[in-house]
């Protein structure tokens, strides 16, 4: 009898801190939902209900009836779609050849690619920001796209030659034999088994973009080529915080990239690890 | 490998290297040599060299100990709570809980959201009137933290936001590795006598090892180097630039005082703070493999 108590214990433990931990997780989206759907009158209210009295999707047509959203919006899908196409372009052929070939200055460019990693992100954005001036880059959305795949890329050259190593080369020699030219080899048999890594790097660089705030800032001034983040963060004044309309807007941001992540996250990590245990 | 193939490696491997030439490699050199000079707001159009001028300057300010320090307390305190968190959270989820898909999935929530808008909520939730972390604190009768004008305080709200971002990641890498320690091994601890805590401490843990190194070493770099969290949630170091680490100190430095050599040359010191760290890990990792 005592052991069953014991058991019951233990399972209510269990869940309350399970439940504890799901609040700390959740409550801060749960405030973005309720301030997206206050009223004008209650933005500064002291309550915390989920669902405030008088709810209203004002803010959310706000958004998109008074706000450039669609436009930031616009800025943010070119930018984001631009990287990931490069990098995917670059990573699926540049990783290949780290992984299959072996030349001199092979070990040293793994290295570097390494490296890279734990650059602040003031040692490529102040140079870049400088060049770009200099180049009449500042302020053009390709631009800030160039500073995105200077850091997706490397990143992305690592998880694809990660996974090309864990891919027996002796298919790609199978098709060799029976006749394929080496591109042959690699668009038929490798590159479509490479799948599940082709998503992540697209994913990867996607989101690079698609989240990325601090670069944007410093490349970006025009009111017209703000992308998402630095629209956004626009609602933020001196004088007075637009928190629906910020609200609604954030939700509308985060809602794709939350459901594309919850379904690739188990291959976001395994091509995480890999790549550093290999390291 | 046939020529044929060597020639195809070449031309794949071509453009990524022009690339990472051009946006990677090239800037690295160019922040190098910047740091060597004087170029800043007064000297945007003749900047000239300097030497280590920059270097020697960083260790004979005050304000660089303060910050350096500050940076290690954030990245330290940060990561004791991501792997305390993500490991407790990745225990509870491994039982056999009804429901533990659900949870797993929010629990992620703050990982999978742009870092950036949870920064801002965070930053509106510590509002000393109106933010819920005030409110809440007052329902259970505590009184309302001056989250902003204090120092102390100012520092903990992006420690407690970066807390939130941080553990979802521990916990999947964790849970992970757990789902893959062979229930063979605590079935023969039990039969010798091991209790739950023996259990941890003598297969659980060894056993996730492999995982969590590379995390630890992975979150120390993105800690040591978040820019987003204390930006975002002091609002550009709140209170008087009190609220720095190393990063949003340089990023001020570059973009808003405009003073390129230094902030260059304290680029590289951070770079080369984290390659002396990462190098540590792995001397650690080895040593302890023989």
């Amino acid at each position: 009898m005592n052991r069953r108590l014991a058991k019951i214990w233990q399972h209510v433990w269990v869940h309350a801190l399970v439940w504890l931990l799901v609040l700390f997780a959740v409550f801060p989206i749960l405030q973005i939902v309720a301030i997206s759907l206050r009223p004008g009158d209650q933005l500064y209210s002291t309550e915390l209900q989920i669902i405030p009295d008088n709810a209203t999707l004002d803010a959310y047509r706000i958004m998109f009836t008074e706000k450039p959203f669609l436009l930031w919006l616009r800025n943010s899908l070119v930018v984001s779609l631009g990287t990931a196409l490069i990098g995917v372009a670059l990573a699926s052929l540049g990783g290949f050849a780290l992984s299959r070939a072996r030349f001199a200055g092979r070990g040293a460019a793994l290295q570097g690619i390494l490296m890279t990693q734990m650059f602040p992100a003031t040692m490529l954005l102040l140079p870049l920001y400088l060049l770009m001036r200099k180049l009449h880059l500042v302020d053009t959305l390709g631009g800030v796209m160039i500073a995105y795949v200077a850091t997706a890329l490397p990143f992305c050259i690592w998880t694809m030659k990660g996974y090309y190593d864990t891919i027996p080369v002796a298919l790609n020699e199978a098709a060799l034999i029976d006749g394929c030219s080496p591109l042959q080899a690699f668009l038929r048999v490798t590159l479509p088994l490479s799948a599940p890594a082709l998503v992540i790097t697209a994913l990867f660089s996607f989101m690079t973009g698609w989240s990325e705030f601090m670069v944007a800032r410093v490349m970006l001034a025009s009111r017209e080529l703000m992308t998402l983040p630095l629209g956004l963060e626009s609602l933020f004044t001196t004088y007075q915080t637009e928190w629906a309309n910020y609200a609604a807007g954030s939700l509308l941001v985060c809602l794709p990239v939350v459901a594309l992540f919850l379904v690739l996250n188990r291959y976001l990590v395994s091509g995480l690890t890999l790549g550093s245990v290999k390291g | 490998m046939g020529g044929t193939q060597r020639k195809l490696a070449f031309w794949f491997l071509l453009p990524s290297a022009l690339v990472l030439l051009g946006v990677v490699a090239y800037p690295f050199f160019f922040n190098v040599w910047i740091s060597l000079t004087n170029w800043n707001m007064f000297h945007f159009r003749d900047p000239h060299f300097v030497g280590l001028t920059h270097y020697l300057r960083l260790f004979s300010e005050p304000d660089f100990y303060r910050i350096f320090g500050k940076t290690i307390a954030w990245t330290v305190i940060n990561l004791i709570f991501h792997f305390t968190l993500g490991l407790g959270a990745a225990l509870l989820l491994n039982r056999n809980l009804p429901g533990r898909n659900l949870y797993r999935a929010l629990l992620i929530l703050p990982w999978a959201m742009p870092q950036y808008i949870s920064a801002l909520t965070w930053r509106g939730m510590f509002n000393v009137e109106y933010g819920a972390v005030n409110i809440i604190l007052g329902k259970l009768g505590i009184a309302g933290v001056p989250w902003f004008s204090s120092e102390f305080w100012a520092f903990m709200a992006p420690v407690i936001t970066n807390i939130w971002l941080g553990f979802p990641f521990i916990m999947v890498i964790a849970l992970g590795g757990l789902q893959s320690i062979p229930k063979e091994l605590y079935e023969a601890a039990r039969i010798d006598g091991a209790g739950p805590v023996r259990q941890f401490f003598n297969i659980t843990l060894p056993m996730l090892k492999p995982v969590l190194k590379p995390a630890l070493v992975l979150g120390t770099i993105w800690t040591f180097n978040n820019l987003n969290v204390i930006w975002l949630v002091t609002d550009q170091g709140l209170p008087a630039d009190k609220t720095h680490i190393l990063v949003t100190y340089v990023y001020k430095a570059a973009f808003m005082y405009y003073r390129y050599g230094y902030a260059a040359a304290f680029s590289v010191f951070i770079f080369l703070v984290l390659v002396v760290i990462v190098k540590g890990y792995n001397r650690a990792a080895r040593e302890e493999a023989y």
